[in-house]
């Protein structure tokens, strides 16, 4: 293992962050403060509670999981797509690096500065609506989990991406209206029952859902299909990021 | 004609024809017994067996190259824009995929030994490739993480003063001069203190001053024991400082010959004789001769094979003076690496 590369790779993009660190982090928890000041205080205060849970506090873990998608994607995939456009890429491929190391350095980076977001807008969170968090130590794995497989799919959009407009394609095609419909804002159940059908094919409910659970012990689909739900994506993602280092695709073709 | 692959140091006979018929002067030259050079029993550190890359595109890149690279020379790989010298290199390097064929570093294979040999070689890429907002002190430590090396500020500060890059150290990258970003690269390729160094057009864009120091700077290297591969289309940065030269186009490796041997196998020479008065046209008693007569009538030009013990240069004197001629001046000319390289590129559509 060639723990030097890893170390290098990691301080490099969470240096990038810091370096522009009113862009990584500031503006994801003022967006997010926002949506708490729109939703939770002002139309919030005129809707019922939602199974038991007030409205302001139980869209707090839809909230995060908007913040930690979005921002999982966006800094893995411009974490490996800007060495491609500038061509720098060039010295992490010839470098006696496996793609395992490459994964955890650049992975492992963009988990950390959304691991980094989450507990910003968990803090902030606090100082709009009453919280307290039945599980923590499930909530903390939830976190982990959606962390780390999102910055993967980031980095395989990253490493699929051949333009700024594709980068920035499926973010804002695929990932944001799967995180406003997969009940951010609502629980599943208010939806008529076609359409509560329909949301069990977005692969997003059931991680809010899960990661609701763990704050609140309410859930739209159980914790265990939550939790399977999140490894089967994990697994898929890192499969891809395998298939695609063992062919080259878009890297060395 | 296609020429077929060949290795590093004695031509099949397709590839003698080839260069044939490029150019027929060089024919008896060819047919003569190779010279057995000393580079022949240096061991090679860089293996190449039938190389070839086609993208997905489509577009062949390289078709069935090989080549053996000797421990510690310099080879000069000469071709045009193109013609497969960067996807050679970044083949061996790791940064493209192979579609057919091996290549080992010191007996290690590049794909199954990955970790051995990238950890020997070191690139200067082409373009200037440079994070914009970096200090190169944290790209040169990036770039030694990279390879598995521990920090070493000493090394790191030998070498920045040996590039003449240590009172820029704190510099970003995006304030330095396109001949300061050049070295930086040199820099990194050699941060990890690589044993082959692989230069992509290195002196590219570069001023006389700066490309003349990098000649130097590739000197210092093979002297401690790095073997340099470089491609080029500078003819005179081949000339000056490579042991061998390989000519690669469309794909294809043309030739690979010590830098001398090529020069005096393939190197003509003309004999250019001034006339005192012009002439609308050669006398007829010089007809056997097959030499050049100038647009202006005043400059004739006999081409000879310099190595050969009868060059007829004298009988064509005295045959010039019996026809009446009278002579201005006299002078000859050896072709170089330049005219060799263009008659062999020329010759492949």
């Amino acid at each position: 293992m060639n723990l030097y590369a890893i170390r290098v790779i990691y301080k490099y993009e969470m240096l990038r962050a810091w370096e522009t660190s009113l862009q990584s982090f500031a503006s994801p928890v003022i967006s997010t403060a926002l949506y708490f000041v729109v939703f939770g205080s002002a139309i919030g205060t005129r809707i019922q509670h939602i199974e038991g849970v007030p409205y302001g506090t139980f869209i707090v873990p839809g909230l995060m999981m908007l913040a930690l998608l979005t921002q999982s994607i966006a800094n893995a995939s411009f974490g490996i797509f800007f060495p491609k456009f500038t061509g720098t890429i060039y010295e992490v491929l010839s470098a006696p690096i496996s793609f395992v190391e490459i994964l955890i350095g650049y992975v492992g980076a963009a988990a950390t500065k959304s691991l980094i977001i989450g507990a910003i807008i968990l803090g902030t969170a606090g100082f709009f609506v009453p919280l307290e968090i039945a599980h923590p130590f499930w909530m903390l794995g939830f976190l982990l989990l959606t962390c780390i497989s999102f910055s993967l799919f980031g980095f395989i959009i990253g490493l699929w991406a051949n333009n700024f407009e594709k980068l920035q394609l499926i973010p804002m095609l695929v990932i944001t209206p799967l995180v406003f419909l997969g009940g951010s804002f609502y629980s599943v159940n208010m939806l008529p029952p076609a359409w509560q059908t329909v949301s069990l094919f977005n692969p997003v409910v059931y991680l809010i859902s899960g990661f609701r659970w763990s704050f609140f012990e309410v859930a739209d689909v159980s914790v265990g299909v939550s939790l399977t739900m999140v490894m089967v994506f994990l697994i898929g993602c890192l499969i891809t990021v395998w298939w695609m280092f063992k062919t080259g695709y878009r890297l060395k073709q | 004609m296609q020429a077929s692959p060949i290795t590093c140091t004695i031509p099949n006979l397709s590839t003698r024809l080839l260069v044939f018929a490029l150019n027929p002067l060089v024919l008896l030259n060819y047919l003569r017994p190779e010279p057995v050079l000393p580079e022949l029993t240096m061991p090679s550190i860089v293996s190449i067996a039938n190389l070839s890359k086609t993208y997905t595109s489509g577009y062949q890149a390289l078709k069935d190259v090989s080549l053996d690279i000797q421990r510690g020379e310099i080879l000069a790989l000469l071709g045009p824009n193109g013609a497969g010298k960067t996807t050679l290199i970044s083949i061996i390097c790791g940064i493209v995929n192979a579609t057919a064929g091996s290549v080992t570093v010191a007996g290690h294979d590049i794909v199954s030994d990955f970790r051995i040999t990238r950890s020997m070689i070191g690139l200067v890429p082409q373009e200037l490739t440079l994070g914009a907002f970096d200090t190169v002190w944290n790209t040169l430590c990036f770039s030694r993480g990279l390879f598995g090396k521990k920090p070493n500020p000493a090394y790191l500060e030998r070498l920045l003063k040996d590039l003449s890059l240590w009172d820029k150290k704190d510099s970003e990258l995006m304030s330095l001069s396109g001949g300061m970003k050049r070295r930086v690269l040199i820099g990194k390729a050699l941060v990890h203190e690589p044993t082959v160094l692989f230069l992509d057009e290195p002196t590219a864009g570069v001023d006389v001053e700066l490309r003349k120091d990098m000649w130097e700077l590739v000197r210092r290297l093979r002297e401690s024991g790095v073997t340099i591969i470089l491609t080029t289309h500078y003819i005179e940065e081949a000339e000056a400082i490579a042991d061998r030269v390989g000519v690669i186009n469309h794909g294809q490796l043309l030739l690979v010959e010590d830098k001398r041997a090529l020069m005096h196998k393939l190197g003509k020479r003309q004999l250019i004789i001034e006339l005192q008065t012009p002439l609308s046209a050669l006398p007829s008693a010089l007809d056997s001769w097959a030499l050049d007569l100038s647009a202006e009538g005043t400059h004739v030009t006999y081409t000879y094979d310099p190595h050969k013990t009868h060059t007829g240069i004298d009988e064509l004197l005295q045959v010039i003076r019996d026809a009446g001629l009278l002579l201005k001046d006299i002078h000859t000319t050896q072709s170089s690496l330049e005219d060799i390289f263009v008659s062999l590129v020329k010759a492949k559509p």
